[in-house]
């Protein structure tokens, strides 16, 4: 009963969705005030509607309703409450509910928050999201409905896949989700920019917090991913630039190019069609997110074969959504006027040059990713492309863009004084040079890019500090005035120093634990030991544990600095194999020692009979730099979220002042 | 007048300084990806591919198929493990040897993709046994060539026996 009310509410949402879609888009272009007036009810509405549905599926889950054919494939009886509701969201059909869920609630944020807005642009925007909506909805009910019932119905689920089956992963699929689902937002604004044919700073203001969010979200979603990767998996990697991974990076760097030049759009007016088209192009890639994920079509054509209706349905939803908002963008950009001028050297070069190689960046990972769909498609070659590929086009690319990054905030808009920075960063690029130069000779006869990277690294970490210090005029003026300066800066700028500061210190842990990481393995009984690094792991026991819905091994294992003579503390590690209840497979949970100088990851692996055990175990160096950058990254996007100008909804459309305000 | 003039005669100085930038950018970034492209692609065969192509030694790839039942054996040589089974495709067979810890995954009967190479003796010696975590626990790749193997659907038609006997 319970499903088919969730059935019906899908049904209702988009009815609504299809209101809020030609109503206020036909009282926009005739100046109807009561058609746009209804954009808001009819988006409320369906956010109402489609939550409903939402909790529907969410209650058949937790009283294991396996009458319910999802629910049947994806879950079980006995898995814990925490699993049960992130198994809603853990499966094609489910997953695309809480996005429309999601979809629906930003409209109806817009709807709210959006009072301030000029009452056709928010028709408008409204209504370009209810579009996006109703292929979301007729997508589910078409082809993969949540809802559907099993006409024999099973006494037991066929459970979740244990791996999937960790707090980071419960997690992950919705922060990713909702950074998708906020770019659409962006998508909308940008739309109905175009129809309306006006895109000035005031737009520039409401898209920020909306890109900025998204962003947010984008980036919490990618590292908990990894960070799930680097527990769960056992492997000791936490990026394997899989073309799942690949498909969350994406929009991810095009939300970060957006974020940037949104910027300039609002505080010069100019770049105005580029960012638009980056909107467009951030949320195409979001949809290929979504949908690519799910059904498999990145690892395989033959996806399609085995489930042509959903991959046709799929084609012909994308095309029409890229194909259409390009082709709106061809047709309506040239009615957006440019605006300001600049120099060749000014922080808006610099912008424009973080977008470029940001785009570029972009653009290999798109081509990496699809090389061996395209080279089976067109020569039935079955191919992989290997991380060797990514961590090399990577690793050069990056470095002009941290050049940006480190010369980018200390210049003016406008017009910039090259030497002068140079000047100021003096001291500064003399200590980065010294940090390679010392990477270089501690690693001598290594590879010689770590240690490039280890200096720009710490160039543009120790830049990012510098450029505050200079705006509060630190050692310039009294103490007690910097101080004062300090509390005084904007948050946004907050957020693009801690942004740029956090992703030296996550650059910096890539370095190391890419660069450095080492590896043993060795089939040991009880009593033996092995190498690795500084550390001697001897294993001492080996019990039997038991878990809610698992059986496990766990082993003792102690560790020792490796010359005995040494004054190292030792410790004990634990790490265990889980063989769950409901499914065949095993995981293994390594125990992972983390210092700032790196992590010791170790690993018990199966019995090999006559009481021997395959223990393996990484030294990542500086793996938990990368963690800790990313937080303070996210940290500073939350920061500038809450700054005052760009609260959702403050913002009021004000003549734009061509007055450049000093630069924050 | 004389101004707008000016500031349109910047504006396309402007666009060109950028249009030359971004295609220098987007040139390096081409000559780069084919250069890195070409050592890191790594093709897919399956056992038949492998017979049918007569893949000798000295190219990288990767190795897809079942590991066959009853196939697998290993032996510990001074705390290293040694790994010998037998990966099909239901029509051919290829011989696999790996040093080192298999991923939790692999199981006689599972689906694998392996990296590495063939030997002198026609075995394949895989330097990497990967571990695809995939939520029906079978490599894409495994999948498609044991279909067009026909083996999948005699494995489907057996399972559906066995259900029915049931």
């Amino acid at each position: 009963m319970i499903a088919e009310l969730g059935h019906y509410f899908l049904v209702l949402a988009l009815g609504l969705a299809v209101i809020q879609a030609i109503f206020p888009m036909i009282g926009a272009a005739q100046g109807s005030a009561r058609m746009m007036m209804l954009g808001q009810p009819a988006a409320y509405g369906q956010f109402f509607f489609s939550l409903l549905a939402f909790l529907a599926l969410t209650y058949s889950y937790l009283i294991s309703d396996f009458s319910v054919a999802v629910i049947a494939r994806n879950s079980h009886s006995l898995k814990p409450l925490l699993y049960k509701i992130s198994g809603v969201w853990g499966n094609h059909e489910g997953s695309l509910l809480f996005w429309v869920m999601f979809l629906a609630l930003f409209g109806a944020m817009v709807a709210y928050f959006g009072r301030g807005l000029p009452k056709s642009l928010r028709a408008r925007v409204l209504s370009v999201q209810a579009m996006v909506g109703i292929g979301f909805y007729l997508f589910m009910l078409l082809t993969s409905n949540p809802f559907d019932r099993l006409a024999d119905v099973p006494f037991e689920g066929n459970g979740l896949n244990p791996l999937l089956q960790d707090p980071g992963l419960v997690f992950h699929p919705p922060f990713l989700y909702l950074g998708y689902v906020g770019l659409s937002v962006v998508f909308s604004f940008a739309i109905a920019a175009l129809i309306e044919g006006r895109v000035d700073p005031a737009w520039a203001r409401w898209v920020r917090p909306w890109t900025l969010l998204a962003w947010v979200f984008l980036t919490i979603g990618i590292v908990l991913g990894s960070w799930w990767a680097y527990y769960e998996l056992g492997w000791g990697g936490w990026w394997a630039w899989d073309p799942v991974e690949n498909a969350s990076f994406m929009p991810w760097l095009v939300a970060t190019a957006l974020l940037h030049s949104a910027i300039v759009v609002e505080k010069r007016d100019t770049l105005k069609s580029w960012t638009i088209l980056l909107a467009i192009i951030a949320f195409s890639f979001s949809l290929l997110g979504t949908f690519i994920v799910r059904s498999g079509i990145i690892t395989s054509v033959h996806a399609f074969a085995t489930d042509p209706e959903r991959g046709l349905y799929i084609l012909v939803f994308l095309a029409l959504v890229i194909g259409g908002s390009l082709l709106l963008f061809a047709i309506r950009s040239d009615k957006l006027q440019a605006g300001g001028l600049f120099a060749p050297i000014s922080r808006e070069s610099g912008l424009m040059i973080n977008n470029l190689f940001l785009s570029v960046a972009t653009a290999v990972v798109l081509y990496g990713t699809m090389h061996p769909l395209l080279s089976d498609a067109f020569f039935g070659v079955k191919s992989s492309v290997g991380a060797p590929f990514f961590n090399l086009v990577f690793s050069l690319l990056m470095i002009p863009l941290v050049v940006t990054m480190v010369y980018g905030p200390h210049l003016k808009w406008k017009r910039a004084d090259i030497k002068g920075i140079n000047q100021r960063l003096m001291a500064v690029t003399g200590i980065a040079l010294l940090a390679g130069l010392m990477t270089f000779y501690a690693t001598y006869g290594g590879a010689i890019m770590p240690a490039v990277w280890i200096g720009i690294g710490v160039w543009l970490l120790l830049s990012s500090l510098q450029e505050l210090s200079n705006r509060i005029k630190l050692f310039q003026v009294p103490f007690k005035d910097s101080m004062s300066r300090l509390r005084r800066q904007p948050r946004s700028s907050w957020g693009m120093t801690l942004g740029h500061f956090g992703f030296a210190v996550g650059l910096l842990g890539i370095v190391g634990t890419s660069a450095w990481t080492i590896e043993a393995q060795k089939v040991m009984g009880l009593g033996e030991d092995m190498t690795i690094g500084d550390y001697r792991l001897t294993l001492k026991d080996v019990i039997p544990v038991a878990g809610p819905n698992y059986t496990a091994v766990r082993g003792i294992i102690s560790v020792s600095p490796k010359n005995a003579e040494e004054n190292g503390k030792s410790f004990m590690a634990y790490p265990e194999t889980r063989t769950y209840v409901s499914s065949p497979i095993t995981t293994t949970e390594g125990d992972v020692k983390t210092t700032m100088a790196g992590d010791l990851f170790v690993v018990i692996g199966e019995s090999q009979g006559q009481g021997r055990w395959g223990i393996r175990a990484y030294y990542k160096p500086m793996q938990v730099w990368f963690w800790i950058g990313t937080t303070i990254v996210v940290l500073g996007g939350l920061i500038s979220l809450s700054d005052r100008r760009y609260r959702i909804g403050t913002p009021q459309r004000q003549k734009a002042s061509r007055k450049v305000k000093h630069a924050p | 007048m004389t101004r707008i003039g000016l500031k349109a005669g910047a504006r396309k100085k402007r666009r060109l300084y950028f249009l030359l930038t971004s295609i220098t950018v987007l040139g390096l970034g081409v000559l780069l990806v084919l250069s890195a492209l070409e050592d890191s692609i790594r093709l897919f065969y399956d056992p038949t591919e492998i017979v049918e192509r007569n893949i000798g030694p000295g190219q990288n790839f990767r190795l897809g198929g079942l590991v066959e039942e009853d196939s697998f054996a290993s032996r510990e040589n001074a705390g290293i493990l040694i790994n010998h089974f037998v990966v099909t495709d239901g029509n051919e067979s290829v011989a696999v040897t790996y040093e080192g810890l298999l991923p939790d995954l692999f199981r006689e009967g599972q689906g694998i993709v392996a990296e590495g190479a063939m030997n002198e003796d026609g075995v394949f010696v895989a330097s990497e046994v990967l571990a695809k975590h995939d939520e029906t626990y079978m490599p894409k790749e495994v999948v498609d060539s044991l279909k067009k193997r026909g083996e999948w659907q005699r494995r489907t038609a057996e399972t559906q026996q066995k259900d029915d006997a049931l």
